[in-house]
């Protein structure tokens, strides 16, 4: 199941293939630059659909900088630049011509910090939704519940919808910022560390909330928490200095990784 | 230890004469300030009276009041303000979400700071040279303009300060949704600086409206009430100007409640921007 991409050609150096689940996203050959500074160096791999997918590895490794080529976010900043193809429904979204909100409508994101909108609840949740959606107020009212329910939040936040979201908890607001990306029915959840910033019980709704996610989305998730790559995910990349070191499904990469590099940093035997 | 002692207590002594000193010099300062508002209070209350309001500005000799002036000032100050809020939080926008670093943005930003601290009567005499020597007469619509040349460089500098105070996560949340630029700065970015917005336009028309000098040149003074923006119009800087200098009683009095209306005008202007500032600074 393993496999050292680094010592295979990148047309073999696939993601391991699970029964029944295709590649929602296919990276190829994908070199990233902050300017000068190369932050990715050819990277492959494939993200599989309706499962979750972790990067993991040391602080300036890649991983975020990968994530955020996925939903093109990188595009906002001037200097940044990717070369290569990331296929995403056969297409590759690298290319000049793709429609950026329509892609990051269906390639939803939630970051590392809460980021409520200031606004109500209600309207936290609407603003994606209108954007590509006009539903009856009733309709919104569902859609509410029906995100808010998903992202396990509808019994704290049923009674305040009107209220600030900036007034919740960070664990509340973190489950929001998911509820808002949910609402928009992506096909493709991108989790930049979602946890990080949030007490351990936060935290642990946040990762039973991953894996019931995973029934309807395809998840890729940034971790610097091994225990919770391990937990949440199915497959594990190992990521250092841009170049994806290992990666394969989550059990086999954790108990009996090829690399020594993966084995020293998952053993914390790094540095 | 001996040593030390010394020292320690040498410093104490020089934290004492420091202190000593900068209160001094603080009361020095503040006494003028007192003596000003004691002085201003004390002969503007004197001079306050119902006719104020009622009243046109007389003729020499006989009693009056300040209504148009007071009509006038408001009328030319809310023009100013509609003119150049739109105009400024535009520019600030741009200077914060488009232009950021770029040469056009560096160059507005550095004319915009120039504006900020241009003297007011340059900028009369800029708008009585395109405006009034043109039309050849004063009218509203002149002091206006030159209010709002004024108002509009205060506006986009806060806009500008509020809007990077937004951390770059609530916009890429925002933009991770699918929404364009444009919504996500009307829609989030500039609602969650609100407040900050509207208390720089507070404070710009704070500042403007006490201005004397660009309006000496463009609306110059109405002695009737006139509510006709082609017209010169009435207004409180000018008439306290003009009274003030007088040698007719009646007139030095309005001339100290002119300035106490406005001192109390923009004391409340400042006020609320202040209130409104501190509910909202974002965290």
């Amino acid at each position: 199941m393993n496999l050292d991409i680094s010592a295979l050609p990148p047309e073999v150096a696939a993601a391991p293939k699970a029964e029944g689940s295709a590649p929602k996203i296919a990276v190829r050959k994908l070199d990233f630059f902050y300017g000068k500074f190369q932050g990715l160096k050819s990277i492959n791999l494939d993200i599989a659909e309706r499962r979750v997918t972790a990067f993991i590895g040391p602080s300036g490794c890649g991983k975020s900088t990968l994530l955020r080529t996925l939903n093109r976010m990188y595009s906002l900043y001037p200097g940044q630049r990717a070369v290569g193809e990331i296929l995403f429904n056969g297409r590759n979204m690298l290319d000049p011509g793709v429609d950026l909100n329509m892609l990051r409508a269906k390639i939803g994101m939630v970051f590392q910090k809460p980021t409520p909108f200031p606004m109500s609840i209600h309207d936290n949740i609407a603003f994606g939704v209108r954007l590509y959606e006009s539903l009856s107020p009733r309709e919104m009212d569902e859609r509410v519940e029906w995100a808010l329910t998903k992202a396990a939040m509808w019994d704290e936040a049923k009674d305040k919808l009107k209220q600030s979201g900036m007034a919740l908890s960070g664990g509340q607001q973190q489950r929001l910022c998911i509820a808002r990306a949910v609402a928009v029915k992506p096909e493709v959840l991108l989790l930049d560390e979602p946890t990080s910033a949030l007490d351990p019980i936060s935290t642990a709704k946040i990762e039973e909330l991953i894996s019931e996610l995973k029934a309807d989305y395809t998840i890729a998730i940034v971790t610097h928490n091994m225990q919770q790559a391990a937990r949440v995910s199915d497959y594990t990349a190992y990521m250092y200095l841009g170049e994806l070191i290992e990666f394969g499904a989550t059990d086999d990469l954790f108990l009996k990784p090829q690399r020594k590099e993966t084995e020293d940093y998952i053993t914390g035997r790094f540095g | 230890m001996a040593d030390s002692s010394l020292l320690y207590r040498r410093r104490i002594w020089v934290n004492r004469w420091n202190l000593a000193m900068s209160l001094l010099t603080m009361a020095f300062g503040m006494s003028f300030l007192i003596w000003i508002l004691i002085t201003l209070f004390a002969r503007g209350f004197e001079a306050l009276s119902p006719a104020l309001f009622t009243q046109m500005t007389p003729p020499p000799g006989s009693d009056g009041g300040l209504a148009n002036a007071i009509f006038g000032s408001f009328f030319m100050v809310a023009v100013a303000t509609l003119i150049s809020t739109p105009i400024g939080i535009l520019a600030g926008i741009y200077l914060a979400e488009f232009g950021k670093n770029g040469t056009v943005a560096s160059l507005t930003r550095f004319i915009n700071d120039i504006l900020l601290s241009a003297p007011s009567i340059v900028i009369g005499l800029f708008i009585y040279t395109v405006v009034v020597a043109r039309v050849h007469h004063f009218s509203g619509w002149a002091g206006s303009m030159a209010l709002a040349l004024l108002a509009i460089p205060v506006v986009v500098r806060t806009t500008e300060n509020m809007l990077r105070l937004v951390p770059n996560s609530l916009r890429e949340a925002a933009i991770a949704l699918g929404a364009p630029m444009w919504k996500v700065i009307l829609m989030v970015t500039l609602k969650a600086v609100r407040a900050g917005v509207i208390t720089g336009v507070l404070l710009a028309v704070a500042r403007v409206s006490g201005e004397t000098a660009p309006l000496l040149f463009t609306a110059l003074n109405n002695q009737f009430w006139n509510s006709d923006m082609n017209a010169p119009m009435a207004n409180l800087p000018v008439v306290i100007f003009q009274f003030a200098a007088s040698p007719f009683v009646e007139w030095q009095h309005l001339a100290w409640a002119g300035a106490l209306l406005i001192t109390l005008a923009v004391l409340a202007l400042n006020i609320s921007a202040r209130v409104l500032f501190r509910q909202s600074v974002p965290k």
